[in-house]
């Protein structure tokens, strides 16, 4: 691999809540000894279940949100250590697209005044024929220009916020569950347009998906997450799994194909609370292969193998 | 004997707007039937006509008819309607967070289903309530009985909203995208279990949902639904080896799968229509690959297929 242009070293991120009049505050950490690269080019991704904490992660890696401990560099600059201007004046190279296009829009904006924004942040003079070449980009007619957001579409609005994203022509873009709130038809053209834009900009993906089918369809490598830390990297999309949870997601995905249906043996208990983590594996409680070992002691994560896996017991 | 459910060409407006036009729908005893389509197809709303709810939302019924075991709804009385829902047909929302009171304890609002229509004691309600949790595989049952909402997890409260569907003894449930709200792992476990409630106590489900592995996993027959008609409907095993609608095969094919070659995935070009802009002829048309002049100009005719029927000018051949 290249040299990675982000690099993650133990990321750690600790949330209080509560705190009230009659309330005793509780912490928890939503990420746990993160350690991750993403190389130039490359479509890195994240895949979990709620509160596993990879958009916690994805907020961390842009520092809009403080991590509690480890670092995050770019391109050789250590940005959990730079200052506000000088993060300000990096920030212009990477960018994010969030989830939900609906609340992502300012909806007393038109699309132009949108795509002008990050300019105005940046205190750039907007380019001639910049709004029309971008929207052009992503597949939407130059006419809707002047159009609000709710004019548009759950797929035209992703497109508009892809364009935002990419306004600034940034090297590093955070995915942060793109089509979750989309119909399958307008996801697969949204993950088609990625694809596109990232072969003719030469981006680099960090891409966040509860769904590992699509993240099997759509990335180079995957990181999967449980309870704030990451249990296994597949070095590809063809690897076969060796942590049990992996396993368990990819066969909670049904193919279209009544010939080829599952007999689930669905896990069964729930996803502990992230406030009263259990002492050893935190998948233990609803893991098929769980040893008393497991329940003692937290497995580490072999970093150095191509394939690194947290578990006693892999498969 | 008549079929448990039956939708007869059945229209629906709300003010001057059509939604659904001439949707005919079976459901049989014993049998999952799933709906599926995008957003906006009209999914949601013809699970609204099937209990009856239309008025609910200002809408009305203009053409056709819903038949629940052999009866016309329209020409039920509205208590008669009333003691149907919850009763002879459950049903379980999208949505477990909003479904459950905040302020009422989880065993109280599973109980009164079976108060209510099954006319149980108070202590028999209580034990019928104990034992639909422990069928769902909830553990400690009775500690969740006295549990408030807010203390479960979102599996946790599907599977209460499906035990008060389960309450009333129902011959049909209607289930409007009972996984949607979930993670894929629990979304699993819910499907499975509804499943296997229908196949063990012979209960018939109506199964709305946008996700065509869904259907493929648990449903008998599917109908897919596009912009307020019905464009493809019959058993779900020759409709996924060989989709005749356009449609169908679209929506199977968004699906990303192991092993599939990137830049494979390409969509559905284009949005369904909202209802106020509805095209002339086939309503696919715009998004369709295969659309000709007869497609702009005329509705497709409903043709049958083996043990179903399509709706296309140009469909494909089977094998």
């Amino acid at each position: 691999m290249t040299a990675p242009l982000i690099r993650i070293e133990a990321l750690g991120k600790r949330f209080q809540s509560g705190g009230g009049l009659f309330a005793r505050p509780r912490a928890m950490m939503a990420v746990r000894d993160v350690t991750l690269s993403v190389g130039k080019g490359e479509v890195l991704g994240v895949v979990g279940e709620s509160g596993c904490g990879k958009s916690t992660l994805a907020r961390l890696v842009l520092r809009l949100i403080e991590p509690t401990s480890g670092r995050v560099t770019f391109d050789g600059t250590e940005i959990t250590a730079l200052s506000p201007p000088a993060l300000r004046r990096m920030r212009r190279r990477m960018a994010m697209v969030f989830q939900d296009p609906y609340s992502s829009l300012d909806p007393r904006y038109t699309l132009a005044d949108v795509l002008a924004e990050p300019f105005r942040v940046q205190n750039e003079p907007l380019p001639a024929n910049r709004v029309e070449a971008m929207l052009a980009a992503v597949g939407l007619p130059a006419a809707l220009a002047g159009n609000h957001p709710h004019q548009l579409s759950g797929g035209q609005r992703q497109r508009v916020g892809i364009a935002r994203a990419l306004a600034l022509r940034p090297d590093f873009v955070v995915l942060d569950e793109p089509t979750a709130s989309l119909d399958v038809s307008i996801q697969a053209q949204i993950i088609a347009l990625l694809a596109d834009l990232r072969d003719r900009l030469g981006l680099s993906y960090l891409f966040i998906s509860h769904d590992l089918g699509l993240v099997r369809y759509f990335c180079d490598r995957i990181v999967v997450m449980y309870l704030g830390a990451v249990v296994e990297v597949l070095p590809d999309t063809a690897t076969a799994p060796r942590h049990p949870y992996t396993q368990a997601l990819m066969e909670s995905n049904f193919a279209p194909d009544p010939a080829r249906r599952r007999a689930i043996e669905p896990l069964s208990g729930e996803i502990p609370s992230p406030f009263a983590l259990p002492p050893g594996c935190a998948f233990a409680a609803r893991c098929p292969r769980a040893s008393d070992l497991c329940r003692r002691q937290p497995p580490a994560l072999d970093g150095d193998a191509t394939h690194p896996v947290a578990c006693f017991h892999p498969l | 004997m008549s079929a448990l459910l039956e939708l007869q060409s059945l229209s629906v407006a709300i003010g001057k707007v059509a939604l659904l036009d001439g949707i005919a729908l079976t459901v049989e005893r014993g049998q999952i039937l799933g709906l599926v389509g995008e957003s906006g197809s009209g999914k949601s709303l013809t699970a609204m006509a099937a209990m009856g709810l239309l008025p609910l939302i200002g809408g009305r019924v203009t053409a056709g008819a819903v038949r629940f075991d052999g009866q016309d709804m329209a020409a039920m009385t509205e208590v008669q309607r009333r003691r149907l829902r919850g009763g002879r047909i459950g049903f379980v929302t999208q949505n477990p967070m909003t479904a459950l009171d905040p302020v009422q304890r989880i065993g109280a609002q599973v109980d009164v289903v079976s108060r209510l229509h099954l006319g149980l004691s108070r202590d028999e309600a209580r034990a019928r309530t104990l034992d639909l949790l422990t069928q769902l595989r909830i553990p400690e049952a009775e500690t969740v009985a006295e549990a408030w909402p807010h203390q479960l997890s979102g599996g946790m409260k599907q599977r209460i909203v499906i035990a008060m569907a389960l309450a009333g003894d129902p011959d049909l449930i209607i289930a409007d995208e009972p996984t949607t709200a979930l993670d894929v792992t629990v979304q699993a476990q819910i499907i499975h279990i509804l499943g296997h409630l229908v196949r063990d106590r012979g209960v018939s489900l109506l199964l709305i949902t946008h996700d065509m592995s869904v259907v493929a996993q648990v449903c008998d027959r599917v109908a897919v639904l596009y912009a307020g008609r019905v464009a493809e409907e019959g058993p779900v095993g020759p409709i996924f080896a060989a989709p005749a609608h356009p449609y169908t095969a679209a929506l199977i094919g968004c699906i990303p799968q192991a092993g599939m070659a990137k830049g494979s995935l390409t969509g559905i070009p284009g949005a369904v229509p909202s209802a106020m802009t509805f095209p002339e002829g086939c309503r696919f048309h715009p998004r369709c690959p295969r659309a000709s002049q007869a497609c702009r100009a005329s509705p497709p005719p409903i043709l049958s297929r083996g043990e179903g029927r399509v709706a296309c000018h140009h469909p494909e051949v089977s094998a």
